[in-house]
């Protein structure tokens, strides 16, 4: 269903499109997920959980749950030996919650039982008193400071503003909106599962587990347990997906508690409701803009407004909230601007991670806005969007200047000339499933309007203000076999493919192995932010070039060459003269080199009061088209076909970036027209695959992609990030082609039918 | 919990009425939610699934009816020729769940659900289906306007087995038309069939989602029947529109997370005058 320009031919080095190694044992159902772990002897546990999103907790009662038989352990908040909270940027988050609770699904107390059907009994005998108090769930309230401070720590999270330019120009041309996000769930397909083991001797754990990042984990569980870091080890256990829903701890310390304190093995495994309560969420945010142009359509200034709900604790909420404020021009050049950004704190479900980190949101916006200048101005909004383009060496508005390569108008370019469907709507067949609403055969092809839309987008890579994400990487060679070694989560993204590709390129042997994943080597930072074929893909690379150079120097000595003479030509070592060519195998014969290196990227700053400061790493930016078919009297949408230009600096995959920006398509899509978690007054209206709807294969489009290869000079391998990129512009592309479809204003996604009918989303009281 | 793999009928029967209020799971799409789910604990389960006799489906040509083992899958149901016999039931099965839901789910369970989103209960309704109910004191037959009594509740006493559904062959236009969030593999919002007959030169129309069970519209189908040309096979647009009205009015939806009733009603009428244009294709 997709294509992809230039397609190598498979033999495993970098460039090649060769397949994963967990790909076949996924498809054919023998990978083992960490839902799949188990050991002799062990224990299930579960978590209980609050049925409110904001009460005092007047008591709780565990006695009834100890006299049901096969119950091995019972704890609550009193039994957390530990730091009683944790989190990834401030430490707010309860272990267990003691006196109030703050969302619905927050954790009061686990259990571990024989049996998962004990452990649901024990739940359901444990007694909590509750005194059930007003939510607050208006972000609004949170910042006008009209309801009490629900947590020690405040009601709002951060605040940041940008004031760059003049902050008093007038454009020409002036307009403004207000926009809507709601909140997307990562809605990964292999749910939380772990298993925890305690020491002999009690003193320790070994927790197997599906994360994002094993170091941080090890760090919060650690201080939960108030034991050293050594006495908790982790390692990965098969992820099925995670898009920012595993950065967080969400099992991790209730597993390792309870094998502590029952001296067993102890899994617990999340069913589907218990995942959409128990992760954090894509934020939901408001946002008003206001873009002020020339006449003839260049950016004079952007204004914006910007409100993140973060739900009841902190989570990355202040570093979403960065991204958001700090990527409201887009890629556009925009010498003044006006931001105001909040992260707040409510009772709603909590929020942080996933894929896109706030720039998806801003997104959304600032591509609205350039749609609505083009009009404004009469012109295409392709040819705005040229017109505006950012280059190398331009300054955003935060006063950091793009360093990194910066081809916005060819992935511009590149996604225009791609070919639009050949079909008409219905397709040449006349199948009635090609139409909006599918296999429900709603429509016949008169019925049917299309549209295509526009969009574009910058994203950061790595993290940003002064947060060093170092990878470390070993690597080991003996006799011809390679060793690869990192803390790095493979999470489905297929960086153990390309690490194998990278090793084989630098080193020259076919054979690579990859160690465990697991905390006996120094961190490799989290799996997000389009971070690890830059920074693991960085240490991996500089590991083998360690090992390379001291083969080449024991080459050398035995063959008497000048050791900077010699490269790796395939599987051969030579000298660069020609004369001398050895097989790298038999060169590597009986020798042995371990080596282990840390991968930094450059350091970055602060923003100041006035959102100023080189805060950001670096930048990746994208295109995409939507052609979309709307059945505007249904309010149903069928996306036809998605093209798209991607700066990817140097694919080091082309098959596994073109993975990338399919499934990154797929959740643009969902949040576009389908993906909500629907909340009222704190409590979620559709914790289920029933009523949460993801993208079905009949929903995903035909993806043509254009791959732009223009290696950065400050990625290690001239890679950039690739994997969040696809998702957020693709959202933009489609819902501007749904009102180019329509002829209507649509500020809020998902687009809902009654939105494109306009009729009312919710029923009059 | 005990668990009964019957594999005849009498067998089945048998179990049935030593448990009367056994949980009979055919493909359990539905069943094996509600367990899975907690929200349903039986103590006993009745498994149909290889009683053979519930297994297949007939046509006969006399009568011109089909009659379908409660047992048959809408995957089967999607397969000429019952599809062909069947054209808005085959159209119907399609829109059910995902392809693993198709092979297991059968049409004996929708109506052993009676779910007013069960897509089958539309077509079977618009057909005025006979449903068959046996036990060991005996069997019998009655239309499926009685057998569906509300939201999740039939005429199905305990110790009574849901052996199947007759449904006649009409010599008219048949279809199904179904409206959810997504593309496939969603619950209905609002679904109609429509059905006509050329020998009896009526109009039948039956609605999903919009009540508490499948509802028919008298009214609109009796408009239908008198502004309708059978044998130019066409229907003017403004008496298509009306006909729309005529089945939104007679839609009762409610408001829940996955719709509004304004949304709901509205889809009706748009969907219902679509079909009728379907089957009088001519202006």
């Amino acid at each position: 269903m997709s294509s992809v320009t230039g397609e190598r031919i498979s033999v495993g080095r970098i460039g090649d499109s060769i397949s994963r190694p967990d790909g076949t044992p996924k498809v054919q159902g023998s990978y083992a997920f960490s839902s799949d772990l188990s050991a002799e002897n062990c224990l299930w546990g579960a978590t209980l959980r609050s049925p409110h999103p904001s009460a005092r907790i007047v008591s709780i009662d565990i006695s009834g749950a100890y006299r049901i038989a096969g119950v091995e352990a019972v704890i609550t908040a009193a039994d957390v030996p530990g730091s009683p909270t944790y989190g990834l940027i401030s430490s707010d988050q309860p272990v267990f919650a003691a006196d109030v609770v703050r969302y619905v699904g927050e954790p009061i107390a686990a259990v571990a039982a024989d049996h998962p059907e004990t452990c649901r009994r024990a739940l359901a005998a444990i007694v909590v008193v509750y005194e059930v108090l007003e939510p607050l769930v208006d972000p609004e309230r949170a910042i006008d400071g009209s309801h009490p401070d629900i947590h020690p720590d405040g009601n709002v999270i951060r605040r940041q503003r940008i004031v760059c330019g003049d902050p008093d120009i007038v454009g020409d041309v002036v307009v403004e909106d207000d926009y809507e996000i709601g909140m997307q769930d990562q809605a990964f397909l292999g749910l939380e599962a772990a298993m925890a083991l305690p020491d002999d001797d009690g003193g320790g754990v070994s927790l197997y587990v599906a994360t994002q990042w094993l170091h941080e984990d090890q760090k919060q569980i650690a201080a939960c347990l108030g034991v050293p870091l050594s006495k908790v080890r982790l390692t990965l256990g098969g992820v099925g997906g995670a898009f920012g829903a595993r950065e967080d701890i969400s099992l991790q310390v209730h597993t390792c508690l309870l094998a502590l304190r029952t001296g067993r093995p102890v899994r617990i495994h999340y069913s589907r409701e218990e995942s959409f309560l128990g992760h954090v969420h894509r934020h939901p945010v408001r946002i008003w803009m206001r873009h002020h142009a020339t006449s003839d359509g260049r950016l004079v200034k952007v204004e914006a407004r910007m409100v993140f709900d973060g739900g009841a604790y902190a989570s990355t909420s202040s570093a979403v909230l960065i991204n958001g404020v700090t990527h409201a021009q887009g890629p556009y050049r925009c010498d003044n601007a006006v931001v105001d950004g909040y992260a707040v704190r409510t009772n709603n479900l909590p929020c942080g991670a996933m894929r896109g980190f706030g720039v998806v949101q801003a997104c959304f916006a600032h591509e609205g806005q350039m749609d609505k200048l083009a009009a404004a101005c009469g012109i295409d909004p392709v040819e705005i969007r040229l017109l505006n383009a950012m280059v190398t060496g331009d300054k955003l508005i935060t006063g950091q200047i793009i360093e990194n390569v910066a081809p916005v108008a060819r992935c511009i370019r590149e996604t225009a000339a791609l070919p639009l469907p050949d079909e008409p709507v219905g397709g040449h067949d006349h199948d009635p499933m090609r139409l909006p609403g599918g296999a429900g055969r709603t429509a016949d092809s008169s019925h049917i309007v299309r549209g295509i839309g526009f969009a574009v987008a910058i994203k950061n890579l790595m993290y940003s203000e002064t947060f060093d994400d170092y990878s470390t990487a070993r690597c080991r060679l003996s006799d011809g076999v390679v060793t690869l070694k990192f803390a790095t989560s493979e999470v489905g993204q297929g960086f153990i493919t390309i690490a194998g590709q990278i090793a084989r390129s630098v080193l020259g042997f076919d054979t690579v192995v990859i160690d465990s994943i697991d905390t006996d080597v120094g961190s490799a930072g989290s799996t997000s932010a389009s971070r690890q074929t830059w920074m693991s893909g960085g240490a991996v690379n500089a590991a083998c070039i360690k090992v390379r150079d001291l083969l080449f120097a024991a080459v050398a000595v035995s063959h008497d060459v000048d050791p900077l003479s010699l490269a790796v030509d395939g599987g051969d070592i030579i000298a660069a003269a020609g004369v001398f060519r050895i097989s790298a195998l038999e060169a590597a014969s009986g020798l042995s080199f371990d080596e282990t290196v840390e991968y930094h990227h450059k350091p970055t700053e602060d923003l100041d009061e006035n959102g100023q400061g080189n805060c950001h790493t670096a930048f990746a930016f994208v295109a995409h088209r939507a052609v979309v078919d709307v059945d505007p009297e249904l309010g149903l949408v069928k996306v036809i076909q998605i093209a798209t230009a991607q700066d990817v600096g140097r694919a080091l995959n082309p098959l596994s970036v073109l993975g990338q920006i399919e499934g990154g398509i797929a959740q643009g899509l969902g949040l576009a027209v389908m993906e909500e978690i629907i909340m009222t007054n704190g409590h979620v209206r559709n914790p289920s695959f029933t009523d949460y709807l993801l993208p079905t294969f009949l929903d995903m489009p035909t993806v043509i992609a254009s791959l732009i290869e223009e290696p950065d000079p400050f990625a290690p391998l001239g890679a950039k990030g690739v994997g969040e990129p696809p998702t957020i512009s693709s959202t933009p592309a489609i819902v501007a082609a749904i009102r180019d479809a329509i002829g209507k204003p649509l500020n809020r996604v998902p687009v809902r039918p009654t939105d494109i009918i306009g009729l009312r989303a919710f029923p009059s009281i | 919990m005990s668990v009964i793999v019957p594999k005849s009928l009498s067998d089945a029967l048998a179990a049935l009425a030593d448990n009367p209020d056994a949980l009979v799971l055919a493909g359990g799409t539905d069943a094996m939610v509600e367990v899975n789910s907690g929200h349903r604990k039986p103590s006993h389960v009745i498994a149909i699934n290889r009683v053979s006799e519930l297994r297949s489906w007939t046509f006969d040509p006399v009568a011109a009816t089909v009659h379908i083992g409660s047992g048959v899958t809408y995957a089967e149901l999607m397969e000429s020729p019952v599809a062909q016999l069947l054209p808005a039931l085959a159209e119907a099965s399609r829109t059910v769940g995902s392809p693993q839901i198709r092979h297991t789910g059968t049409l004996g369970g929708n109506l052993g659900t009676c779910s007013p989103a069960g897509d089958g209960l539309p077509v079977v309704s618009a057909l005025d289906g006979m449903v068959h109910l046996a036990s060991v004191a005996g069997d019998r037959s009655l239309s499926v306007h009685e057998f569906m009594v509300g939201v999740k509740r039939t005429a199905r006493q305990p110790g009574e087995l849901i052996t199947g559904v007759t449904l006649p062959v009409l010599s008219g236009w048949q279809g199904y038309s179904k409206v959810g969030v997504r593309n496939a593999m969603v619950i209905a919002l609002a679904s109609t069939c429509l059905a006509t007959d050329l020998d009896s030169r009526n109009v039948r129309l039956a609605l999903g989602s919009v009540g508490p069970t499948i509802l028919r519209c008298v009214e609109a189908e009796a408009f239908a029947a008198a502004v309708v040309s059978f044998e130019s096979q066409s229907v003017s647009a403004s008496d298509a529109r009306r006909f729309g009205e005529l089945a939104a009015a007679a839609s009762r939806p409610i408001n829940d997370h996955r719709a509004t009733a304004e949304y709901r009603r509205h889809a009706i009428g748009v969907l219902a005058s679509r079909l009728l244009r379907r089957a009088f294709p001519n202006e």
